[in-house]
């Protein structure tokens, strides 16, 4: 009841240009080059208001918490659709009129939202691992006459990060995976073009299963690449890394 | 600065959007508790020892979980019509209300995350308990049921609650198939009537609002337990 029609995947588009693979694959660019972007700056984002949650008390903590708070108490979709279809309208007249104008400010407005989403969420792990590390180990840097920055530089950091590298790479799929919400706004990254396909050719399935095998082998290269860098990173004698 | 805010228009279309927020909350709540029981079941089935079927619901997990939540919606939005013709032996996809589609794919998505929560929380009790019990004559399941999966439930649900809150905003996501959550229902308002700005707005005001106060509510319950232990 259900024609399956595989070859449709090699098939070329109405345009001719490529197969319909190969939209998929274009799909797969957008996804990466928003994702990655967004990592990026959700890794520095979410390390700089991590560390701010772990000062104790004080205003930097509490704004740091309240961000964390925020960005993690709103559902994704409707963060994309705010910085979409309102941010722009808080920038000064002229501006807000040229960035609507703009036809690849869907894709920006894509990558903030995302890098915030996830940077909320990265600072939730920097702060925990931080926080895991004995305070003996402060203490003992205190003692060595560390001021705060170098605590943070010698001690703190190179252990903590090391620590939640595990925690990372599941932000790192998440990110990944979270890049499909953009194709509410028009980015044509691999689940839009997943729908696409599926709407031109109503190969559902063959779009379906082409789309979550990418999807799964993108996931697996990303654990495949963490894990390189977990072993890389890995301080011999300290074991982070449960022996299993 | 160019915001308008009409709070009138809020006031207007409130009946819709809290007909979309209680869908919310429906779809939510029935996802959680079918999710948490499917959820239970596959843990139990992923931890039996049988190689086939701990096999199976693994690589039924790990898959749900590696592939975004909007494709998983699409699959079994369109999936589901004919599963149930195949099952009925209808020659045609059976059509399926929207409701329906996202109960089925929020229990079964959902069940994945719930799964691997359990399965901690079972693996995490002694195994000496496990044994004590086979010692005294009880089979797996008799164990598992009347004395590891409660202990596992009462120290996992600070996870399972947050799970469940992340599951209340995933729920969102369902706007994509023109259904009429809160969001749906909001954004809705928002293209009709061309106001994206007082309708997104109040939309995330809203979930704001809640998610703090179910975290915290869930913190509290946390509290609670820890006294009891």
């Amino acid at each position: 009841m259900y024609n399956w029609n595989w070859p449709v995947l090699w098939s070329l588009t109405s345009d001719g240009a490529t197969s319909y693979l190969g939209t998929l694959f274009l799909g797969l660019k957008w996804t990466l080059v928003v994702g990655l972007t967004a990592w990026v700056f959700a890794l520095v984002l979410g390390a700089v208001v991590g560390v701010a949650r772990t000062f104790q008390g004080g205003w930097l903590a509490r704004a740091a918490d309240a961000y964390v708070e925020v960005l993690r108490s709103i559902p994704l979709i409707v963060q994309m659709f705010l910085w979409f279809y309102v941010a722009p309208d808080l920038l000064p007249g002229a501006m807000a009129a040229a960035v609507k104008a703009w036809d690849k400010y869907n894709v920006l407005a894509a990558i903030i939202c995302l890098a915030l989403f996830t940077s909320a969420r990265v600072a939730e792990q920097v702060r925990a691992g931080i926080q895991s590390i004995p305070s003996g180990q402060s203490f003992a840097a205190r003692a060595l006459g560390m001021e705060t920055a170098q605590l943070y530089r010698h001690v703190l950091l190179p252990v903590g990060l090391r620590k939640i590298l595990p925690a990372l790479t599941n932000e790192f799929l998440n990110i990944i995976k979270n890049t499909s919400v953009a194709f509410t706004i028009a980015v044509v990254e691999l689940m839009a073009a997943t729908r696409s396909m599926q709407e031109t050719t109503f190969q559902i399935f063959e779009a379906f299963t082409a789309a979550t095998l990418i999807y799964l082998a993108v996931n697996l290269l990303v654990v495949r690449l963490m894990n390189g860098i977990e072993r890389k990173l890995e301080v011999p004698g300290l074991s982070i890394r449960q022996a299993s | 600065m160019a915001i308008e805010f009409d709070i009138d228009l809020i006031v207007r279309v409130m009946p819709q959007l809290a007909k979309g927020f209680w869908f919310t909350l429906q779809l939510t709540a029935i996802s959680a508790l079918g999710g948490v029981i499917l959820g239970t079941l596959m843990a139990l089935g992923r931890l039996s020892g049988n190689a086939m079927l701990s096999r199976a619901i693994g690589a039924y997990v790990n898959t749900l979980r590696s592939i975004p939540l909007l494709l998983v919606i699409f699959w079994f939005f369109f999936l589901v019509p004919y599963i149930a013709a195949w099952m009925t032996g209808a020659k045609q996809p059976v059509e399926i209300n929207a409701l329906t589609s996202c109960v089925i794919t929020f229990i079964l998505f959902e069940a994945c995350y719930f799964c691997e929560i359990m399965r901690a929380g079972m693996q995490s009790i002694p195994p000496g308990q496990l044994h004590a019990g086979k010692a005294l004559g009880m089979g797996y399941w008799t164990v598992m049921g009347f004395i590891i999966v409660p202990q596992a439930f009462r120290n996992m649900l600070p996870v399972l609650l947050s799970q469940t809150i992340v599951l209340f905003q995933d729920v969102s996501l369902v706007s994509v198939l023109s259904i009429k959550d809160f969001f749906g229902s909001a954004d809705f308002v928002a293209k009709r009537d061309g106001r994206p700005h007082e309708m997104y707005i109040t939309v995330a005001l809203v979930y704001l609002v809640s998610c703090f106060a179910l975290s915290r509510a869930a913190r509290r319950l946390q509290q609670r337990i820890a006294i009891v232990r």
